[in-house]
């Protein structure tokens, strides 16, 4: 099987691996006072410092979470209590659910590329309610990049919070919080070739935060429970092969590498009647969501999946549900986005299969598309 | 005349966590590199195959209770399931007509009266009721207690400091004829004691990997089909557990909880009676040789569990004077507050009693000699540090 779903979870890293065994092997709880316990802190902390390091953010602003769906959850609940919700229209799920039920949050619409449309954030700021903004750094079905600090500069102009998911970006641009100037992040390690089970939210701000999962005092009173020290001590290791991936040309997952593959994938795409969805915007490197004219996107999938390529349609959690896409839809795509697929890179992509995809892409094209009898 | 220290340190505080079981580690291994797929994934074989190992992780977590698959939701552990069950449940017979009420036990776990507390700040009218000297709740207080309509009662099989187990299936009955819906963190009694929940009566119950021999980061909270339970999410999303909790399903971590549970249902009779042959071993030893050593909640307690009030020497000098033992002063997640355990502050002792009170807890991994060694540290240092109180105070006299 060709693995070109690494939205959905990134090819694990090999260096996360070790870090997890080798955390596995701790005996203690890192809550406990004795040489057992110590010993579990002692990696808790070691990640934490990592994190922060990694992401522009101070130790003390780390929370580590279940992953990213709770730290969105989470940021919300915390940062969102008593403010009117602002989430952009391409939102994942979890951040669209709590705009939802916030007793009316607002949409901010996208352009078709999927970018957020800041003239109009603008606009809703200027009406001088507190609110929380919820914008994603980089879309999981399109790869398409958010205008993020800009974001920022204008919620901070209006007194506004801004929340981050930066679940598909970390690992695979520059994520740096302070840089950014948001209130929060959230990550999640499976994204980044990490154990899942593990993800984090970042907090800029000291402001204590009253806790979702409310328990034994872990993470400062701001997230109860035992922490899931294996998946986290996995996640930190991750993020640093990925970080030194960005750095370094030479490693598998640098960003010119993966966005020549990508590149080839949509020529190739092109060429045999794909529309590209987002090809406009600023994307992430290993992203592509491929429209096929009149084809639905479930038929391609399973069509791939015979031929041996794990692809998706829409993202993971509601691929099993055969709607259309919300973010291809708030892009103005219409009938495409019920017939696009999503092809992302894993960091350990290689040319022969990028070429190995590309033929069998053609062919599936052939045979459903609109050139077929 | 002590032997050689050992090694690396004897770990008798299995009620805080327990270590990953090598053969859970094995079973979890795969998950973590080669069959990586996201089991939401639906449209390709490495998503089925995640899907698949989850379902099969899912049946044997049901089977350690007796539930039924569909009743078993996953969580990232045991804090989160009682967060999920207590708010949940009352949140969601709240916002349907039902009492505003909530009913638990003041020795319940820390995330327990969190959560009953959060409730409170939300105009939820709480009661704590309070346990005898013997740690347990008198099913006439829960009685009076449930006069007025309540929507759910919340108590612990067995209590994380002291071993102590209730009579949770007298209580579920209690409650059920009161109308309330009856919760219970199995956390501790989870892969240790057989239990089987359609006896029990439960209407929800929490579950932890990391309390029995599975990794951390992964629980599970039974909610009854039949009548169904409703609860409010903490949080939605992507709408998996039926919309009950979304994110991600960790492979792995479920995976290795599934496997958890497989073996503590298949060596749980012979594993119970070793760990209470240890433990009464390490008892005797200790009882022969520190006259006035009390032993709390013998009668009903989990099979390694033994929770101990020195006569002469507190509690934390025991600690500090024995690094290469791994015991506590109470729960985890309070193990470092100075202040007394407010689960033996409930059963009555006093601040000085609990201040001398230790819990050990010997585990699959403990052997003879551990428990041959701690017993002679602990009383070669309770010997030393008595006698070197009394001396003070002979010097304080003279």
């Amino acid at each position: 099987m060709i693995y070109l779903d690494a939205n959905a979870s990134e090819r694990p890293r090999p260096e996360a691996r070790a870090a997890l065994l080798a955390a596995a092997e701790l005996a203690g709880n890192p809550a406990s006072i004795h040489a057992a316990g110590r010993a579990a802190r002692r990696v808790l902390e070691s990640a934490r410092e990592t994190l922060a390091a990694g992401l522009g953010a101070a130790s003390s602003g780390v929370v580590f979470t279940s992953g990213g769906t709770e730290s969105n959850a989470l940021a919300i609940a915390a940062l969102g209590a008593g403010r009117r919700l602002i989430a952009g229209a391409t939102e994942h799920d979890a951040v669209r659910a709590a705009a939802l039920t916030a007793g009316g949050g607002d949409v901010l619409p996208v352009d078709e590329a999927g970018r957020a449309d800041l003239a109009a954030l603008e606009h809703l700021l200027a009406r001088g309610e507190p609110s929380l903004v919820c914008l994603m750094l980089a879309n999981n079905e399109t790869g398409t990049i958010q205008d993020v600090a800009a974001a920022a500069a204008l919620c901070r102009r209006a007194g506004a919070r801004l929340h981050v998911d930066a679940v598909q970006a970390v690992g695979r641009m520059t994520v740096d919080l302070a840089a950014l100037g948001a209130d929060s992040l959230a990550l999640s390690g499976h994204k980044f070739g990490g154990p899942p089970g593990a993800g984090a939210l970042l907090l800029a701000g000291e402001a204590a935060l009253a806790p979702l999962i409310a328990g034994g005092g872990q993470e400062r009173g701001r997230r109860g429970g035992t922490p899931a020290l294996p998946a986290i001590a996995g996640m930190a290791a991750a993020m640093e092969a990925a970080l030194a991936a960005l750095a370094d040309p030479a490693r598998p997952g640098h960003p010119a590498a993966l966005a020549a593959l990508r590149d080839r994938v949509e020529d190739a795409a092109r060429a045999a009647g794909a529309v590209i969805c987002g090809a406009g915007a600023a994307r992430l490197p290993n992203t592509t969501s491929l429209a096929l004219p009149g084809v639905p996107a479930e038929r391609q999938v399973i069509a791939l999946d015979l031929e041996g390529f794990a692809v998706s349609a829409g993202a993971a959690c509601s691929s099993g549900k055969v709607t259309r896409s919300h973010v291809l839809e708030a892009m103005g795509l219409g009938e495409l986005a019920g017939q696009a697929i999503r092809v992302s890179l894993p960091w350990s992509a290689t040319a022969a299969e990028v070429e190995a995809f590309t033929a069998a892409y053609a062919r599936m094209a052939a045979r459903l598309g609109r050139g077929a009898a | 005349m002590l032997h050689m220290r050992p090694t690396r340190p004897i770990y008798l505080d299995n009620q805080a966590t327990t270590p990953c079981d090598p053969r859970v580690v094995e079973a979890m291994l795969p998950y973590f590199t080669e069959r990586f797929g996201n089991p939401h994934s639906a449209g390709h074989a490495l998503g089925h195959e995640a899907e698949t190992a989850v379902e099969a992780a899912r049946a044997e977590i049901a089977a350690l209770i007796g539930a039924d698959p569909r009743e078993i939701i996953l969580t990232s552990g045991a804090t989160e399931a009682n967060n999920l069950a207590i708010k949940g449940a009352a949140r969601h017979r709240r916002a349907f007509g039902g009492p505003a009420r909530v009913v638990t036990v003041a020795t319940e776990h820390k995330c327990v009266l969190e959560s009953v507390a959060a409730l409170a700040g939300e105009g939820f009218e709480t009661e704590i009721l309070p346990v005898g000297a013997d740690g347990r709740l008198d099913p006439d207080v829960l009685r009076a207690a449930l006069a007025a309509p309540t929507a759910l009662v919340s108590v612990m099989a067995v209590n994380n400091e002291t071993g102590v187990v209730q009579d949770i299936a007298a209580f579920a009955a209690i409650a059920r004829a009161a109308g309330a819906l009856f919760h219970t963190d199995l956390a501790q009694a989870g892969g240790k004691i057989p239990l089987d929940i359609a006896a029990i009566g439960a209407d929800l119950a929490s579950l932890s990997a990391h309390k029995m021999y599975g990794p951390k980061g992964v629980g599970a909270l039974y909610v009854r089909r039949r009548p169904r339970v409703r609860l409010a999410p903490l949080f939605s999303g992507g709408g998996q557990e039926r919309g009950l909790r979304s994110g991600t399903l960790p492979v792995p971590l479920i995976v290795g909880f599934g496997a958890a549970c497989r073996l503590a249902r298949e060596e749980m009779a012979a594993e119970s009676a070793r760990l209470a042959g240890l433990r009464e071993r390490l008892f005797a030893a200790l009882d022969s040789f520190i006259p006035g050593l009390r032993r709390n909640g013998p009668a009903a307690c989990i099979p390694g569990g033994l929770h101990l009030t020195f006569p002469a020497v507190p509690a934390l000098a025991l600690i500090a004077a024995l690094p290469e033992l791994c015991v506590s002063t109470g729960s985890a997640c309070s193990s470092a507050e100075i202040e007394t355990s407010y689960v033996l502050r409930a059963m009555g002792m006093s601040n000085a009693e609990a201040a001398r009170s230790l819990r050990l807890c010997v585990g699959r991994y403990t052997s003879a000699a551990d428990v041959d060694y701690a017993a002679r540290a602990l009383c070669d240092a309770h010997a030393r540090l008595a006698a070197h109180d009394a001396g003070a105070t002979a010097q304080v006299e003279a």
